[in-house]
C-alpha cells in the first residue's frame, strides 16, 4: 500500500515537514480550555480551525468536544475580526452560559495582528457581567500544541489569579500543574493526593469533562473541571508543583506564581517510571510530613517485584520514542530503569534541551544513540531504520512506522485514535509505569509467540 | 463589496428579545420548528427560521424554499469545516500519485493527513502512493513576516527530490492570502523547473462558507490544469467517468467492479481511487455519472460544455438505486447488448439482497432515522433506509445548496453573495479540437421522454415525505431538540456529533468515515449497511445504563414495563430504554 521508501540517512527536510511530530497550538489550549469548569474554548479565526481541532481531540477521547469559533469571512481577515469576536462571544455565553470562555487565536486572527485584547476591553465595557474571558495567544507558526497547552496554563493563572505582588489569601492547598496527561492520569493525581490527605488545586483538570460517562440528562457543558475559585486561590496555595522537563522556567505558570505571588515551585519531570516518581513523591511527603500512604508504597513495591520477574523479556531491547519532549523525557526513564535502550528520543518541538534531560534520565546509551528534535516521522523512519529498533513508544501517528518495520507499538500520549482507550491509558506514578510495563512486555510476547513455530503458551 | 459581517451582536438579556412564535401553527411539525427557535435571539432566530423548514411534497405543490449555503453565524458550533478542507482532504485528498503540499503553518496539513478513509489500491506494490504522506511547509514566523514562496519552492523541490511525483499540488491555508503569496507563480516556475505538473490552490480557509467551496476550487483547477491533457483514446467500450465518488470505505471498489461486470468502461472516477492519468485522460469518455451533486455538478457541466460530453445523475447508495443507475448507463448508450448485461448482472445480485432486507425488515421496521451529513450524503442514504423498512423523519445537509435540497430547477434564483462571489466562475467555450457532441439535441430528448434526464437532479427534498423537517447546517441546539423529541432509532452524522448524540442515548452512524467499516455502495455495501444498522438500533447496551440502585430506587413496575417512561427529569430517550437487558428484545 506505501511507496517503499530508502532514505537516505540525515535527510531532515529543510523546508517541509513530512508527516509532523506535532499538532497546532491553538489545540494545545483547548486541552486546557476543556479542563476548566464550565469553561468553553472559542478559537478566534476562521470555523475550519475549530472543526479541525474538535475532530482530532474527539477521534482520540471519544467525548463530545465543543469548541466555539468566530467564524471569520473574507472581510474580518481584511477588517479585522472584532464583530466577529462580540458575536461569537455572546452567542456562546447565550447558548452555553458558561462560567468562563476561553479564547485562542488561530494563525489567521494573528497574521492580521487582530487586537484581541483591545476587543475584549470594549466587550468587557458594553457587557460588565459577561462570565470572566480569558485570552492566550497561540500562533502556531511560532509553538506547536505544547506551547499551546502551557500558554493556556500560564494565561488562565495570569489573567484569573489577582494582580500582581498581592499574596492571595494563604491556605493549604498545594497547586498542581500536571502538562498534558490523560484523563486517567488526573485522576490518579487527584487520589494519590487525597491519600497524602493534601488539599489539591489541579489546573487543568479534564478528568471527567474529556472522559465522560453516560448522561441521563444532556449537558451542554459537561461536569467537571478546576473551579474558577480554586484558580483564583492558587495565589495563595502553600505551593506549586509542575511537571514538565523542557520548558522555559520563566514562561511557566509556577514560576508566574512564585515570582508573582511568592508561592514556591518545584518542578520535575513527568513521574514515568520509579525513579522520577519517587523523585514526586518525596516532594509529597516533605510538603506533607507524612510517609508515602501504604497502598501507594504497596503499589511501588509490586512495580518493583515485576520489573525482577521479566526484565528479561526486556533487557537489552532497543525502543524509538517520539511524542511531546516532557513524555519522551519520562519514557526514555522509565524505558531505562526497565533494560531497554531509548536508542532514539525525537520529538517535533524545538527545545533544545531534551539531548541534556534524555543524557541525564538515561546516561547510559550506546554510542550510535540519537536524540532529536524539530523533526517529523520521515526523519524518525531515515533514524530508526539505521538504528534497528525492537519496538517503538508514542501516539498512533508511529504505526506507519511500526507497520514497515514489523515490530510492536505501544500506544501513548496523545493521539491515539486507532485503539479504543485513549483517554484511559495510565502513564504516571508506580501505577501506571506498573501498566506501561506489562504491555510492553506482552507486546514483545506477542510478538515472540506469533514468531515461534511451536506456538509455546507458557511464556 | 466588503460588508462587515452580518451577525451584529446579540443583545444579553433574554427576556423580549427572543423570536416570537407564528400566531398557529399550520401543524405539528411546524409547532416543532417554531419551538425550536424560540430559545434563539430575534437576529438568529430570523437567519435559523429560513434555514429550516417542513417539508411539502404533494401532488401539484412546489417544495418549499431552503436557505442554504450562508455563513455560520459565530459561536455557534457548526459540522462545517473550512474551504481548505473540502479542496485538499475532499477532493484531491483521494488521488494516490499526487504530492499534496500544504503551504501554511502545520496544524491544517496535520489535521487533514489520512483522516478521510479514502482507500485506493495501486496496481502494483511499487507503484506510487503518496496518501498516508503529510507534507507541509510549517510555516513559522519569518515566513509571516517575509513571505513564504522561498520556503514554498523548496518545499516542492524537496517533494521532488523525494519521491520524483507525476504531479505536485499546493493548498494554500488562511495565512497564505493574508501574507501575499502568490502560489500560482511559484507553482508556474516550479513547473518549468521540474518539468512536471506543478498547479496550485488559493483555498484559504476563510474564503467560502464551507468546504463546498473548496469542492469547486479545487474542481475550477482540476479542469484548468488537468482534464484533457492526454487525448489517448481509451480501448473501452461504453466508457464513463464518475463524478463526485470519493471511495470512502472502498466504495469506489464495488462500484468499478459492478461496471466492470456490466461491460461498462470506467475512465477516470473524481477522485476515489483515482490517479492523475486517468483525470487527464477523462475526456475521452462519452458519458458523465455524478454520484455527489453538490461537490462536482459544475465540472459535469464545463465537461459538458467544453467536450461535448452529456452528464446524468447516479447513485449507487442502495440497492434500488444502485439498479436503477445502472439501466440508466445502459438506456443512455442505448445498445441491447449492454443492456442484457446488466440485467444480468442485476439479477445475479438482487436475491440476495432482497433476502437480507426481509430479514433485516422484521427488526427494523417503522424505526425512524435522521441524517444530517455532507452535501449528497443525507439524501442518498434514505434509500438504505427505506429498503429495511425505516423512515427519513427529519434530514439536512452541512455544506449543501438550494439546488441539493430543491433540485435544479432553482439554480436560476439562487442569489449570488460576498461569499459565492469569492469562488472563479470559469468561462468555458467548446474545444475548437476536441469538442464532440455525443448525443444530438434529439437524442437526448428521446432518452429524457425514457427516463433518463440529461443534467437533473430533483433534490432531497423531493423524495422526502410531506411534514418531515429539513433542516441546513444543523447546530448543536437544534440536534439536541430533535433528538429529544423524535427519539430517532438511529442519528447519521459525523465524529464530531458522534459522541453528543450518543450521550443522550440514540446511536450515530458516522457517514463521513464510516465509523471504519464500509462498503456502503452497490448491493455488497446495502448489505454491509443494513447488517450495521440492524446492530446499532437493536443493540442492547442502552438497557444497561441505569445502575440497579436507581432502577429499584426510582421502581414503580415491575422490572422490564416501561413504568418509568413518565419519569420527567429522564430524558426521553433514555426512559424509553429503561429495559433490563437479558431477554427483551426492544
Ligand atoms: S491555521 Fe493555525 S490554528 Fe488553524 S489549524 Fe492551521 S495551524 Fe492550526
Ligand atoms: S487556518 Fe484556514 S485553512 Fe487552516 S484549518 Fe483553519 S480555516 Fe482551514
Amino acid at each position: 500500500m506505501t511507496t517503499p521508501l530508502s532514505l537516505p540517512v540525515e535527510s531532515h527536510a529543510a523546508a517541509s515537514s513530512r508527516n509532523a511530530c506535532k499538532l497546532c497550538t491553538p489545540l494545545g489550549a483547548c486541552f486546557v480550555f476543556r479542563g476548566v469548569e464550565g469553561a468553553v474554548p472559542l478559537l478566534h479565526g476562521s470555523q475550519g480551525c475549530s472543526t479541525y481541532i474538535r475532530r482530532y481531540m474527539i477521534s482520540h477521547f471519544r467525548e463530545p468536544v465543543d469548541i466555539a469559533s468566530s467564524n471569520f469571512a473574507e472581510a474580518s481577515a481584511i477588517f479585522g475580526g472584532q464583530q466577529n469576536l462580540r458575536a461569537g462571544l455572546l452567542n456562546v455565553i447565550r447558548q452555553y452560559a458558561p462560567r468562563l470562555v476561553g479564547i485562542a487565536t488561530t494563525c489567521l486572527a494573528e497574521t492580521i495582528g487582530d487586537d484581541v485584547r483591545s476587543y475584549l476591553r470594549d466587550f468587557r465595557r458594553d457587557f460588565p457581567d459577561a462570565p470572566p474571558v480569558v485570552h492566550v495567544a497561540t500562533p502556531s507558526y511560532s509553538g506547536t500544541h505544547v506551547c499551546g497547552f502551557h500558554e493556556a496554563v500560564r494565561g488562565i493563572v495570569d489573567q484569573l489569579a489577582p494582580a500582581a505582588d498581592t499574596p492571595g489569601a494563604p491556605h493549604d492547598a498545594v497547586n498542581l500543574l500536571p502538562g498534558m496527561v490523560s484523563p486517567a492520569d488526573l485522576r490518579y493525581l487527584k487520589e494519590i493526593f487525597a491519600d497524602f490527605r493534601l488539599p489539591l488545586i489541579l489546573l487543568p483538570d479534564y478528568s471527567d469533562t474529556l472522559d465522560g460517562q453516560t448522561w441521563t440528562e444532556y449537558h451542554r457543558i459537561p461536569d467537571g473541571g478546576t473551579p474558577v475559585a480554586d484558580v483564583t486561590r492558587m495565589a495563595g496555595s502553600r505551593a506549586t508543583i509542575q511537571f514538565h522537563s523542557v520548558r522555559a522556567e520563566p514562561a511557566t505558570a509556577g514560576r508566574l506564581l512564585q515570582d508573582r505571588h511568592a508561592v514556591p515551585c518545584h518542578t520535575l519531570g513527568l513521574p514515568i517510571g520509579i525513579r522520577q516518581t519517587d523523585a514526586f513523591f518525596k516532594i509529597l511527603e516533605s510538603l506533607t510530613g507524612r510517609p508515602t500512604p501504604p497502598p501507594h508504597a504497596a503499589e511501588r513495591g509490586r512495580l518493583i517485584d515485576a520489573y525482577v520477574d521479566a526484565h528479561k523479556h526486556l533487557l537489552g531491547l532497543k525502543a524509538v520514542v517520539y511524542g511531546e519532549a516532557d513524555l519522551v523525557v519520562g519514557l526514555a526513564s522509565f524505558l531505562a530503569e526497565v533494560g531497554v535502550v531509548p536508542i532514539l528520543c525525537a520529538t517535533g518541538e524545538k527545545t533544545s534541551h531534551l539531548a541534556r534531560q534524555i543524557a541525564a534520565v538515561a546516561p547510559q546509551r550506546p554510542a550510535e544513540a540519537r536524540v532529536v528534535e524539530g523533526v517529523d516521522f520521515l526523519d524518525i523512519e531515515t533514524h530508526a531504520r539505521a538504528l534497528k529498533p525492537d519496538l517503538i513508544i508514542g501516539a498512533s501517528k508511529g504505526y506507519a512506522l511500526a507497520r514497515k518495520l514489523d515490530i510492536p507499538l505501544l500506544r501513548v500520549g496523545f493521539p491515539v485514535h486507532d485503539r479504543i482507550g485513549g483517554a484511559r491509558i495510565l502513564h504516571m506514578g508506580y501505577r501506571g509505569a506498573q501498566q506501561l510495563f506489562d504491555s510492553l512486555v506482552n507486546e514483545i510476547l506477542e510478538k515472540k509467540q506469533q514468531e515461534s513455530p511451536v506456538g509455546y503458551t507458557y511464556l | 463589496m466588503m460588508s462587515p459581517p452580518d451577525d451584529k451582536p446579540i443583545p444579553m438579556s433574554p427576556s423580549s428579545e427572543t423570536a416570537a412564535a407564528s400566531p398557529s401553527p399550520a401543524s405539528a411539525m411546524e409547532a416543532f420548528k417554531d419551538d425550536l427557535l424560540k430559545p434563539y435571539p430575534k437576529k438568529v432566530a430570523r437567519k435559523r427560521e429560513k434555514q429550516i423548514v417542513v417539508n411539502q411534497n404533494k401532488p401539484n405543490i412546489s417544495l418549499p424554499q431552503i436557505q442554504a449555503n450562508v455563513r455560520t453565524i459565530p459561536g455557534i458550533i457548526t459540522q462545517r469545516g473550512c474551504t481548505y478542507a473540502g479542496c485538499k482532504g475532499v477532493v484531491l485528498g483521494p488521488t494516490r500519485d499526487i504530492v499534496n503540499i500544504t503551504h501554511g503553518p502545520i496544524g491544517c496539513g496535520y489535521y487533514s493527513w489520512l483522516t478521510r478513509r479514502n482507500q485506493t489500491k495501486p496496481p502494483t506494490d511499487s507503484d506510487e502512493n503518496f496518501i498516508p504522506y503529510c507534507f507541509s511547509t510549517d510555516m513559522q514566523d519569518e515566513q509571516i513576516i517575509f513571505g513564504g514562496e522561498k520556503k514554498l519552492k523548496a518545499a516542492i523541490q524537496e517533494a521532488f527530490d523525494l519521491f520524483h511525483p507525476k504531479a505536485i499540488a499546493v493548498f494554500s491555508t488562511c495565512p497564505v492570502g493574508l501574507i501575499g503569496d502568490d502560489v500560482h507563480a511559484v507553482t508556474r516556475e516550479m513547473k518549468e523547473k521540474l518539468g512536471i505538473n506543478v498547479f496550485g490552490f488559493s483555498c484559504e480557509g476563510y474564503k467560502g462558507v464551507s468546504q463546498s467551496a473548496g469542492h469547486h476550487i479545487a474542481n475550477n483547477q482540476l479542469f484548468k490544469h488537468v482534464i484533457g491533457r492526454n487525448n489517448t483514446p481509451h480501448p473501452g467500450k461504453y466508457k464513463i467517468n464518475l463524478l463526485g465518488e470519493y471511495n470512502i470505505g472502498g466504495d469506489s471498489f464495488v462500484i468499478e467492479e459492478l461496471l466492470e461486470r456490466c461491460g461498462i468502461s470506467l475512465v477516470a472516477t473524481f477522485s476515489g481511487n483515482s490517479t492523475i492519468d486517468a483525470f487527464e485522460n477523462a475526456h475521452v469518455a462519452d458519458l458523465n455519472t455524478v454520484m455527489c451533486h453538490r461537490s462536482i455538478n459544475y465540472v459535469a457541466e464545463m465537461i459538458e460544455k467544453k467536450y461535448g460530453i452529456p452528464w446524468i445523475k447516479v447513485n449507487f447508495i442502495g440497492a434500488k438505486s444502485t439498479a436503477k443507475s445502472l439501466r440508466k448507463i445502459a438506456e443512455y448508450f442505448g445498445k441491447q447488448e449492454l443492456t442484457d448485461r446488466v440485467e444480468n448482472v442485476l439479477s445475479e445480485e438482487m436475491p440476495a439482497v432482497f433476502e437480507v432486507q426481509n430479514e433485516i425488515r422484521k427488526r427494523c421496521q417503522g424505526k425512524t432515522a435522521m441524517l444530517f451529513v455532507g452535501g449528497s450524503r443525507a439524501h442518498h442514504y434514505q434509500d438504505l433506509f427505506e429498503e429495511i423498512g425505516m423512515k427519513t423523519v427529519a434530514a439536512g445537509y452541512e455544506f449543501a445548496h438550494r439546488d441539493d435540497y430543491e433540485g435544479r430547477r432553482v439554480l436560476p434564483d439562487i442569489t449570488v453573495d460576498a461569499d459565492s462571489r469569492n469562488i472563479e466562475e470559469l468561462h468555458v467555450d467548446p474545444d475548437s479540437d476536441l469538442y464532440n457532441p455525443r448525443k444530438t439535441p434529439a437524442q437526448l430528448e428521446i432518452l429524457k421522454k425514457q427516463g433518463v434526464e440529461v443534467a437533473g437532479y430533483e433534490g432531497m427534498m423531493a423524495q422526502m415525505d410531506d411534514q418531515s423537517l429539513v433542516l441546513d447546517d444543523i447546530s448543536h441546539h437544534e440536534t439536541e431538540r430533535l433528538i429529544a423529541h423524535f427519539k430517532p432509532a438511529v442519528f447519521c452524522a459525523g465524529i464530531k456529533e458522534k459522541y453528543a448524540v450518543q450521550k443522550m442515548g440514540v446511536p450515530c452512524k458516522q457517514l463521513h468515515s464510516y465509523d471504519y467499516g464500509g462498503p456502503y455502495a452497490g448491493f455488497k455495501g446495502a448489505v454491509n449497511f443494513y447488517r450495521e444498522i440492524d446492530r446499532m438500533v437493536n443493540a442492547r447496551v442502552w438497557g444497561l445504563i441505569p445502575p440497579p440502585w436507581e432502577q429499584s430506587a426510582a421502581a414503580t413496575g415491575s422490572p422490564g414495563t416501561l413504568a418509568d417512561e413518565e419519569d420527567p427529569d429522564l430524558p426521553q430517550s433514555h426512559a424509553r430504554r429503561r429495559t433490563p437487558v437479558a431477554g427483551s428484545d426492544e
